[in-house]
């Protein structure tokens, strides 16, 4: 089982994950699950109507509009980052917040890596499957690490260009 | 001179002590080079041939005479008592010690510098026109522009992971000496009808294995529209940027798939979509504007009389005056390029004593701004006529007088063979026998300007592909070969310059182009320059001389 961080109000914290992860290639355990979009798509309906939370993983070449329509009855989306320098999972999750007003939990699952903690925040995720060991005190550190921004993102922080309006 | 405020400076000591921590894990073990490489990357720290290589950030090539002193510091605690200026107004030293890194970069900071983003697949440092705030041919300062992209580029949370590096160039005058259009984006300055600033914007030009002049994909941007038109940009590249090939990566490839005309079209619907949310407001513009130190001009006749004198005393003088001097946008005074191409040495290495010459120089006479060419040279943008008698006995007392700005001997060369572990041939002592073959000034004055850039291997880090003559060296079986081309151009006229035939061996390829020259100064026609008469007559005598020697 991967580590599973969330960030709850505003801290870190270990988090126990109810969903399993499924592969396309696997058969269906009992429970909530996250599956593929594609699987999602053929098999989404019945499951939902068992009454289980789905989540949907989202590929780095899926266009992130795709989801537009399940998103309020999708309970997870997991952004996959096959490659740590593969940053396409960033766009996905802004767009999520920013312009397809998800509001459920955005997390991030593959490569995930201490030092993109503080963008993944920044774009929205909300959840992390760290690969490289991190516990929610060092996820935590990682973000925090900067004090200051310089762009608007889909987090709520002020950009310099605010914070010096209001200093 | 953009002057750091507090929130600048407490970025750049974050993202210091953030790679120190990441030095530390890799130092104890805990971090493999595997793992430690994409960190390293995107702090601009290089393993190369024989050492680490660090990369610093210049932002748009300027710097103060306190940040000069600072590299020079640097350079003869940590390196080896010298420094390479590069093509893009930054500086790399090339014997540091990974150790050490940490340190370095403290001393930057206590200078407001750093080397955030001079490497990795994210968006670099921004080119700019070295003569901003100088040049009366501008329409606006461009380093304002400048500042404020690398700010907004700077740790940017959606774009750090990009398919490929990232370039971007400004320029404000129609002479471009950015070479915009061989940026990923090039932004020229405009004025519309109604007087309204704004931009003209050129995306997908570059050099490498597939060199592009960059088209157009929209005349006139607003000013205060362009932040969401960047970020409309980078999405849709971000995005569709091809991932699965490390060198059909750069935004210059998915401009050429698409169509420029697609591509304008996706970048408007994504704009359309960001809306002006995404903008950078006008009271932060007007801040950052503000932010730049100021210079006081003095009145001063248009003519200097001891400056006029001295020339008329003293032939050298008057030889850099008219090669290394251009018109100051005030009467009395000139932006003087000093150029980093002395024959013998490596073009664009400066000394540390040098850099503090140079410092002083700008400290004392020059409102204590320096800038960096793409061409690898330095210039002092404001010095008074009056003062440059003095200028230049202290510039020629340590090497730096070399009045070969734009001609033969103005070479940009990459690190090639020597450093680099990419190349595939020596780049540097190949510029050095073309210098010395030209090394007369008379002669280099009477053929003219002539850029030629040499690249020791296909990546174009020499920018081969845009030199009225370039020079691009290519491994035959393990023995080094140059290829040539002529008729590119990086300035506002860009073009790729076009294959003259075999590749060279290395002993030839002084000879070659000297006949090269020879060819010029035969069919040339009153003022034009070798660019010229090679569009004019196109490459066949060139050619038929070339290889009627090696026959």
């Amino acid at each position: 089982m991967p580590t599973l961080i969330k960030l709850d109000a505003g801290r870190f914290v270990l988090a126990n994950d109810p969903f399993t992860a499924v592969a396309d290639d696997e058969g269906l355990p009992l429970g909530d699950v996250i599956i593929s979009f594609t699987r999602f798509q053929a098999e989404g309906e019945r499951l939902l109507a068992e009454g289980r939370a789905v989540g949907v993983r989202l590929e780095p070449d899926e266009e992130v509009e795709a989801l537009a329509y399940d998103l309020p009855r999708i309970s997870v989306v997991a952004v996959a980052f096959p490659k740590f320098r593969d940053g396409r999972g960033f766009t996905s999750a802004r767009l999520l917040r920013e312009r397809l007003d998800y509001a459920g939990e955005v997390r991030a699952v593959g490569d995930v890596f201490r030092e993109q903690a503080g963008f993944m925040v920044r774009c929205g995720f909300n959840a992390f499957e760290p690969s490289d060991g991190s516990t929610p005190d060092i996820w935590a550190q990682a973000v925090s690490r900067h004090r200051h921004v310089y762009q608007r993102a889909a987090d709520a922080r002020a950009p310099a260009f605010l914070e010096r309006e209001g200093g | 001179m953009y002057q750091y405020d507090t929130l600048d400076k407490e970025i750049v000591a974050d993202r210091s002590r953030e790679f120190r921590e990441q030095v530390g894990r890799r130092l104890a073990g805990e971090l493999s080079e595997d793992q430690f490489k994409p960190l390293r990357l995107m702090n601009g720290l290089y393993l190369q041939l024989h050492a680490y290589m660090l990369r610093i950030a210049v932002p748009y090539g300027s710097l103060n005479s306190r940040q000069m002193r600072k590299l020079a510091y640097i350079g003869r605690t940590y390196d080896r008592g010298y420094g390479h200026f590069t093509t893009r107004q930054n500086l790399q030293f090339h014997w540091i010690k990974l150790r050490d890194t940490p340190d370095i970069l403290d001393h930057l900071a206590e200078v407001d510098m750093h080397a955030i983003q001079t490497s990795g697949n994210c968006i670099r440092n921004v080119t700019s026109d070295p003569y901003a705030g100088a040049t009366v041919e501008e329409l606006d300062d461009p380093r304002v522009w400048s500042e404020a992209i690398r700010q907004w580029s700077s740790l940017h949370p959606e774009f750090s992971f990009l398919p490929r590096k990232f370039k971007i160039a400004i320029t404000a005058a129609p002479k471009d000496r950015t070479a915009a259009k061989v940026h990923d984006i090039g932004l020229m300055i405009r004025r519309g009808r109604d007087g309204q600033l704004g931009f003209e914007v050129i995306v997908g030009g570059g050099l490498g294995r597939t060199p592009y002049v960059g088209p157009t994909i929209t005349e006139f941007l607003p000013a205060n529209r362009l932040f969401s038109y960047l970020e409309a940009i980078l999405r849709v590249y971000n995005r569709h940027g091809r991932r699965d090939n490390l060198y059909k990566a750069r935004i210059k490839i998915l401009v050429a798939a698409l169509g420029a005309e697609e591509f304008a079209r996706q970048v408007a619907e994504e704009w359309a979509k960001i809306g002006p949310e995404g903008d950078l407001p006008d009271t932060e513009l007007a801040r950052i504007r503000g932010a730049f130190a100021k210079t006081a001009f003095e009145a001063l006749p248009a003519v200097s009389e001891t400056f006029e004198a001295a020339k008329a005393a003293d032939p050298a003088l008057a030889r850099f005056a008219r090669n290394n001097l251009r018109t100051h946008k005030k009467a009395g005074y000139a932006i003087v390029e000093i150029s980093l191409k002395t024959v013998g040495e490596t073009p664009g290495d400066a000394t540390s004593d040098q850099m503090d010459v140079v410092a002083d120089l700008a400290e004392r006479f020059g409102q204590d701004d320096i800038r960096v060419t793409h061409e690898q040279n330095l210039v002092l943008p404001h010095i008074r006529l009056d003062d440059m008698p003095e200028v230049f006995a202290r510039l020629q007392a340590v090497g730096l007088a070399s009045a070969n700005v734009n001609l033969i001997s103005d070479i940009i060369a990459c690190p090639g063979l020597d450093y680099c572990a990419l190349a595939n041939a020596r780049a540097i002592p190949v510029a050095q026998q073309i210098a010395q073959t030209f090394a007369d000034q008379e002669k280099a004055e009477a053929i003219g300007e002539l850029k030629i850039k040499i690249s020791g291997c296909i990546n174009a880090c020499g920018h081969h592909h845009v030199g009225h003559i370039g020079i691009l060296g290519v491994d035959k079986k393990g023995e080094e070969f140059y290829q040539l081309t002529l008729g590119g151009s990086g300035a506002e006229d860009a073009s790729v310059g076009k294959m003259l035939g075999p590749a060279l061996p290395y002993d030839k390829v002084a000879a070659a182009i000297d006949t090269l020259v020879e060819v010029y100064l035969r069919e040339r026609r009153d003022g034009e320059r070798f660019l010229d008469t090679y569009r004019r007559t196109g490459v066949e005598p060139f050619k038929e001389a070339v290889y009627a020697d090696a026959h």
